[in-house]
């Protein structure tokens, strides 16, 4: 990982450039286009879902796919295509609102030590390094366990885990911009600190933080997923898909497609997220 | 070499220290007042405050935090992480009854993935951007992407429910391991082989394999004699660290296919709050897991001779 955060920045590409790859990487507008997709999905589901996703009418519980509900019902007549419709914007919040957190602190508490050094990035790293000794997920799962299954719970826990490889990272990537001769120049020019860490250093450092942040989408829609089908995470009756997921385990005889589009739609967005996230590596590190 | 064992021990020592404290105060984020919670979950609702005094003072919960800590401590020290409330015997007896469950799994797992990895990322690398290697690829990121519960569910739907080959769940014989082992190797497949892949390009490009082609070897044992050899260092160390994703995948795995591991445990005492069982289980985790990467590390060291960790 070091060696490719050291390319990525010593690629340095303009971003003109990096749009101009990206346009003939075929795999990232895939990417790209299906997380426009989910996006507009989320924003408009009050308005294109056919039907309420939490309105149960047990007449119609268990149906197949038919002309009414395109993708059937669940064992408590709800639609089940509009609450995918609407579990998409629970994933992408889920996951821009963990994303966001963990890579904020992350990012600054890696600039923080990569610049400070001594005794500050040695406390930081070792926090990183103890909170890296646990497996993620199960970490997480601990965490939302003992506070209580909820989704903010959830949330908490991904971000409590989420933020340590962000500093191991850009802590990796400020040591070596730090000798640049443009902070020497800064410096020189009497610049304090905090600017020199936020404006001349921090944009230095960005690149790899978007490819994993991009990549950390899929890591954290599926980890919150995860839980929730754990039973961790949402509680009914939000229509999250990993709950969904869980519902339907318990008719699977029955109503396989309980089973079958809730998995496929989380397996589509963390899908799109790694082929944008994977594109942006490879052209970001390109030398 | 000795002076790295020696002072990656050291670092093993503080990092399990570490560990130790966050599992510790986890029990004091619970909600509420933890006396209470634990003697409710322990003899029921109808509680008398002396019951609680009771259960505060047993648990030391009364004393100042870092003495509670230090008193944990010695006790864990000592292979006593407690007893679990819902069943009363012992924590670490529950964890041991469950492992050998785990581990099983685990490796059926990592057979899987590296059954399925070496061959394919072998291929792949010989015949880079030919129409397998696309393939391949692609299907490697569909593998990173598939959510394992997904899996494990359609496995489950039509190895079990349609085919009626495969039993749904429990532990037996091996028909009852190889859903559970795909449902884990899976993902891990997918990141070995592409590891395996970008490994073996990287050898390929070297001047020793140039030189093993020019003295005029087949392409067979330039590939697999010289090659591979070289090309197995990182993934060694990859395959260890892969550990982590085998145990979080374990506890998936375990919770669809109801089998006996430690992971099923850990999930079962979240829902009972059974909260000396959670410390436990994460403590148990946590410890395997860094003794894993300590493992790695040094066999690491003793496959490349060309690594000086003393010069780190």
């Amino acid at each position: 990982m070091h060696d490719l955060v050291t390319k990525i920045i010593e690629g340095r590409r303009p971003l003109t450039e990096v749009f101009r790859r990206l346009k003939k990487h075929r795999l990232a507008m895939i990417g790209a286009a299906i997380i426009l997709a989910l996006v507009l999905i989320a924003v408009l589901a009050p308005f294109i879902a056919p039907h309420d996703p939490i309105e149960q009418n047990l007449e119609h519980r268990l149906l197949s796919p038919n002309t009414e509900y395109l993708l059937g019902t669940d064992n408590l007549g709800r639609c089940i295509l509009s609450r995918l419709i609407h579990g998409a914007s629970v994933s992408l919040q889920i996951g821009v609102m963990v994303v966001g957190i963990a890579a904020f602190v992350g990012v600054t508490l890696g600039l923080i030590a990569g610049y400070r050094g001594g005794l500050t990035d040695e406390l930081i790293m070792r926090i990183v390094d103890i909170l890296l000794a646990f497996p993620g997920i199960i970490l997480a799962l601990a965490i939302a366990g003992i506070l209580g299954p909820s989704l903010y719970n959830v949330m908490l826990a991904l971000a409590v885990i989420g933020w340590t490889s962000y500093a191991r990272v850009v802590r990796g990537a400020v040591l070596s911009v730090k000798e640049k001769e443009f902070v020497e120049a800064a410096r020189a020019l009497g610049t304090g600190e905090a600017r020199i860490m936020f404006r001349h250093i921090l944009p230095n450092v960005m690149a790899p933080v978007i490819v994993m942040a991009t990549l950390g989408m899929a890591h954290v829609i599926l980890a919150a997923a995860a839980l929730s089908f754990l039973g961790l995470g949402a509680q009914p009756p939000t229509p999250e898909w990993g709950s969904m997921l869980n519902d339907g385990r318990a008719f699977m005889r029955s109503a396989p497609h309980l089973t079958i589009f809730p998995g496929l739609a989380i397996m589509v967005t963390v899908l799109a997220f790694n082929f944008l996230g994977d594109a942006l590596r490879d052209i970001l590190a390109k030398a | 070499m000795l002076t790295y064992v020696i002072r990656r021990m050291g670092l093993m020592v503080f990092i399990l220290l570490g560990v130790s404290v966050i599992t510790f105060s986890m029990m004091h984020f619970v909600p509420g007042d933890p006396a209470e919670v634990i003697a409710t979950e322990r003899y029921g609702e109808e509680i008398t405050t002396e019951t609680i005094e009771f259960v505060r003072a047993e648990l030391g919960l009364d004393q100042p935090v870092y003495i509670q800590y230090f008193r944990w401590l010695t006790n864990v020290l000592r292979g006593d992480l407690g007893y679990s409330f819902r069943t009363d015997r012992p924590v670490l007896d529950e964890i041991l009854t469950r492992l050998p469950a785990t581990v099983q799994l685990a490796l059926a797992g990592m057979l899987v993935a590296l059954l399925i990895a070496i061959p394919v990322g072998i291929v792949s690398a010989t015949r880079q951007y030919s129409a397998v290697d696309n393939i391949s690829m692609f299907g490697a990121l569909l593998g990173v992407s598939i959510p394992n519960f997904w899996l494990g569910l359609l496995l489950i739907l039509f190895f079990s429910l349609y085919l009626g080959w495969l039993p749904v769940f429990g532990r037996g014989g091996i028909e009852h391991l190889i859903l559970p082992a795909l449902t884990l190797g899976t993902g891990m497949a997918a990141i070995t082989t592409r590891l395996i892949r970008s490994s073996m390009l990287e050898v390929l490009g070297q001047d020793y394999i140039r030189a093993a082609r020019a003295k005029g070897l087949k392409e067979k044992v330039v590939i697999y004699k010289h090659a591979l050899k070289n090309a197995m260092i990182p993934v060694v160390t990859i395959v260890g660290l892969q550990f982590a994703s085998l145990l979080e995948g374990a506890v998936i795995a375990e919770v669809i296919f109801a089998w006996p591991g430690i992971g099923r445990l850990l999930v079962d005492s979240i829902f009972a709050r059974d909260f000396m069982l959670i410390q436990g289980c994460i403590l148990f985790i946590a410890a395997m897991f860094v003794l894993v990467n300590l493992l790695v590390d040094i066999f690491y060291t003793y496959l490349d001779p060309k690594i000086h960790y003393e010069a780190k």
